[in-house]
């Protein structure tokens, strides 16, 4: 602005320089006026914009500058006093105004410039941002795309639609252009290509598995790229131009047998199958890692719902075939039964039938006998006789049986002579055995008790089809029978080593032996003697009637007396001998818990007086006890009471022959002392009776008493002639009848 | 004589009356045909000794009864002790009483077991005077020298 030295007005010549000036100035003026409009109207525009104060301040200094030379325009001509003074104001401001801006921009500046620094630094960062959230959003996708395929894959446990959804969906959701799985063959050598997306039915393609290619494959579980000229993905004719990328992955085929329970699947399963995608050609897309990471997962996923959907069709199949088999199963119940039915209603039937007839002809010709007949006659009538009691006892032999397998037999045990039952067979065998010429003889041990307990006439039975068959089966030479009770060591059966029996107090084992010289038996023949209706061999003897149940009636029936009954024999023509042994119980050990029943004596066969019969009586009421010893007394006994447990059992002597125990204490006193008693004299035969008093009728109370092993129950009160009874049946007894 | 025909004719209404009113029944009996020359004394032993050992349940049983916590075994085991007792000498109406006294026992209820208390005593003394009355009168017949009849 030198030009504005306006001090002294200096009228150049030059005119048009002084013209260019004047132009030059108003132009700068209105520049100069206008640029703070322009940034006014657009900051105004702008809602921010934080330096207004320096915007002020700048267009303060622009506004003064303009007023300059504005100004300026009037010192050209001549002016006044006041223009030069308004001109100087003009200009003091304006220097003061532009310093005062000059040194504010000094602050100023610099953050304008950071804030463009920063602006750029953070539109780096939105950049990158922008790149990461465009990867979370694929991998989120890809997530979304696993779970949906995984979702599609195992919402069906059928092996085909598995595997079709599959390829399909991820065909969809990696925009494949061809997508195959091979499958193993069977032989395990070659892959097969099982399924394609693109074709429906693929044809049956192969491939050797042990390719290098493949083996690479399998022995990683990563999705591994592979060539696109591979066989394995030679599967549509070549593109144009450039194939797609091809990736392959494996996919186990997993078995139960590799769900161990403690470890996770091994995946040393050895058969894979392959997975080829492809994708589309000429596109420049490149196989990203979410992709393969994608591929992977679902390969897994399909691995797992496979093994499900085989499980499932194994289940299936197993269900299936059970329930045919539940089918089959109850028809041959239902068929069983039915005939079972059959048999029973056939049985009872014949039972009936045909015993009718036989008895008849058995009771007829047994009279027939009776009557006047020729020796011919005779001898026909003996026939027909012997004949129809064969008859009959095969009969009885076959229902017997038939009961004896229904399980529904029970033997009738009772007392009987043993020594007897001997005898009695013997008489009924010796006719025979000496028309045969054969001789029997009996031992019996000396330590064979003379009564038993059991099933006389079966145990007789048994005997008789023994002995009877020894006789038969003999042609010369003799039979014996010998009979012992059995110790241990003989009862043991080598050819039944589970018969483990053990004597006991209450019963005992009896051993018969029937020895015979007769035809003898083959070894091998012996197991199948005791089956039903075996014939072992052609038998040329007339009376043979080897074939039948005799046998196996008798092993049935041993068997049901605890016992077991067997066959020796050493060889065809050296003789047999049969061996069986029976449980039978001992007399006067009875087992049950009910005192036994016997006819009431009447009563005039009592003895009266008991003089001198030694008796204890205890009862803790002292006038109960009075009661009962005056009872005694009165009836002649000796009578020593005492009023406690202890006491009592402290003063019974063997020679005592009756305790009354007062049983009405309610507490076990009284069986206490039975039992203490018992006790006492465990060794001796002397024990006295026992005898409870008892006012309450109760069951239990009976039970009790024959439970500790008391002789008798007497209900209160007790008249004078109820005491009379109960001594006399305790002394001719040994035990209490009826406890009336 | 004609006192001992009285007092004979006295004795058998008397007892025919108790076992009528139910106070005495055929145990008694029992106990008279007990009694034999070598045992002349044998009812009054029995009557005396059921006498002593009553009245020694029934202090036991009131002294039971009356405690803070009463301990209802114990009650229900003297009761059955005197139910004995009666039943051996045939004081049926005593004994009666005592099987329902046991019932309250069972139950654990001490209102009935106070009750019956005072009825089992009261039928003791009431069998007690009868049979006092009734063994007086046999003594009577024998000093008079008669023989009491027995009654079957």
């Amino acid at each position: 602005m030198e030009a504005c030295n306006c001090i002294e007005p200096q009228w150049p010549a030059d005119e048009l320089l002084m013209k260019y000036q004047y132009i030059s100035d108003f132009f700068i003026a209105l520049a100069y006026f206008s640029i703070p409009l322009e940034l006014i109207y657009f900051v105004k525009k702008s809602a921010v914009f934080p330096y207004r104060w320096v915007l002020v301040q700048f267009g303060a200094f622009i506004v003064l500058c303009g007023a300059t030379h504005l100004i300026n325009l009037w010192t050209f001509t001549t002016h006044s006093r006041t223009v030069a003074v308004v001109m100087t104001t003009a200009k003091i401001l304006t220097a003061v105004v532009s310093c005062a801006t000059a040194l504010m921009l000094v602050h100023i500046i610099p953050d304008l410039l950071s804030v463009k620094t920063r602006e750029l630094f953070l539109k780096n960062k939105a950049a990158e941002l922008d790149r990461e959230m465009g990867l979370i959003r694929t991998q989120e996708e890809t997530g979304r795309h696993v779970r949906m395929l995984t979702h599609e894959i195992r919402s069906t446990l059928d092996r085909h639609t598995i595997l079709k959804t599959t390829l399909v969906e991820l065909g969809r959701t990696l925009s494949l252009e061809e997508c195959a799985l091979w499958m193993p063959t069977r032989t395990g050598l070659e892959l097969q290509l099982s399924y394609t997306l693109h074709h429906q039915n693929p044809v049956g393609f192969t491939v050797p598995i042990q390719l290098p290619m493949i083996n690479q494959v399998f022995s990683t579980n990563r999705a591994v790229k592979i060539s696109p000229s591979s066989p394995v993905a030679r599967l549509r004719p070549s593109g144009k131009y450039m194939p797609g990328e091809v990736v392959a992955v494996r996919v186990p085929l997993l078995h139960l047998s590799n769900f161990q329970i403690n470890d996770w699947p091994e995946l040393s399963t050895k058969r894979y199958a392959l997975m080829v995608l492809m994708l589309p050609s000429d596109s420049a897309r490149q196989w990203h890692v979410h992709e393969l990471e994608l591929v992977e997962v679902v390969a897994d996923q399909v691995a797992v719902a496979l093994s499900h959907a085989a499980i499932l069709e194994e289940s299936m199949r197993a269900r299936d075939l059970l329930m045919q088999q539940n089918v089959a199963l109850d028809l041959a119940r239902r068929e069983a039964e039915t005939a079972v039915r059959a048999r029973n209603d056939f049985l009872a039937v014949m039972n009936h039938e045909m015993r009718t007839p036989m008895h008849a002809i058995i009771a007829l010709s047994s009279l027939l006998q009776e009557t006047e007949l020729t020796p011919e006659q005779r001898l026909m009538v003996e026939t027909i006789l012997k004949s129809s009691n064969l008859l009959a006892a095969l009969i009885n032999d076959v229902l017997d049986l038939s009961k004896l397998e229904d399980g529904s037999l029970q033997l009738d045990m009772g007392t009987f002579n043993l020594h007897a039952l001997f005898r009695e067979a013997l008489n009924l065998i010796k006719p025979i055995a000496s028309v045969k010429k054969l001789s029997i003889t009996l031992s019996l041990s000396s330590d064979l008790p003379e009564y038993a307990i059991g099933d006389e006439k079966r145990l007789m039975q048994v005997l008789l089809n023994v002995v009877g068959n020894a006789v038969k089966f003999s042609k010369e030479g003799s039979i014996s029978i010998s009979a012992f009770v059995a110790k241990s060591e003989y009862l043991r059966d080598p050819r039944a080593p589970e018969f483990f029996p053990i004597p006991s107090d209450n019963h005992f084992y009896l051993r018969i032996q029937v020895k015979d010289t007769g035809l003898g038996i083959n070894p091998q023949d012996i197991p199948k003697l005791f089956t039903k209706f075996a014939q072992s061999q052609p038998l040329t003897t007339k009376n043979s009637s080897g074939g039948g149940l005799g046998l196996a009636i008798c092993k049935r029936f041993v068997n049901l007396m605890e016992g077991q009954i067997w066959i020796e024999s050493e060889g065809l023509g050296k003789g047999s001998t049969a061996i069986f042994i029976v449980k039978l119980g001992f007399p006067g050990h009875s087992n049950e818990s009910r005192l036994p029943f016997v006819p009431k004596v009447p009563g005039n066969h009592m003895p009266t007086n008991f003089s001198g019969l030694k008796v204890v009586v205890m009862d803790d009421n002292s006038v109960g006890r009075m009661v009962t010893k005056g009872l005694l007394m009165h009836l002649g006994c000796d009578v020593l009471a005492v009023g406690s447990a202890d006491e009592c059992v402290r003063v019974v002597t063997p020679e005592h022959k009756v305790v009354f125990l007062d049983a009405s204490v309610p507490g076990a006193d009284t069986y206490e002392v039975a039992v203490r008693l018992h006790e006492k004299f465990s060794k001796r035969l002397d024990r006295p009776f026992i005898v409870a008093l008892t006012g309450n009728t109760d069951r239990m109370v009976k039970e009790n008493c024959s439970r500790v092993g008391m002789d008798g129950v007497v209900l209160k009160p007790i008249s004078v002639d109820k005491m009379r009874s109960v001594l006399s049946e305790l002394l001719e007894h040994g035990f209490l009848v009826e406890s009336q | 004589m004609e006192i001992v025909g009285q007092l004979q004719k006295q004795y058998v209404d008397f007892i025919n009356s108790l076992f009528r009113e139910g106070y005495l029944d055929d145990q008694y009996v029992q106990l008279q045909k007990l009694q034999d020359d070598s045992n002349p004394e044998f009812v009054v032993e029995v009557v005396s000794i059921f006498f002593e050992d009553s009245e020694k349940l029934l202090n036991d049983l009131a002294s039971s009864i009356q405690q803070q916590v009463v301990d209802f075994k114990k009650v229900d085991g003297y009761v059955h002790q005197f139910k004995g007792s009666s039943s051996s000498v045939g004081a049926q109406r005593v004994k009666n009483a005592c099987v329902a006294f046991r019932n309250f026992c069972e139950e654990k209820n001490l209102d009935g077991c106070s009750r019956f208390l005072n009825l089992v005593k009261q039928e003791f003394y009431l069998v007690k005077n009868k049979l006092e009355t009734l063994l007086r009168l046999e003594q009577q017949i024998l000093q008079a020298g008669g023989t009491v009849p027995l009654i079957e």
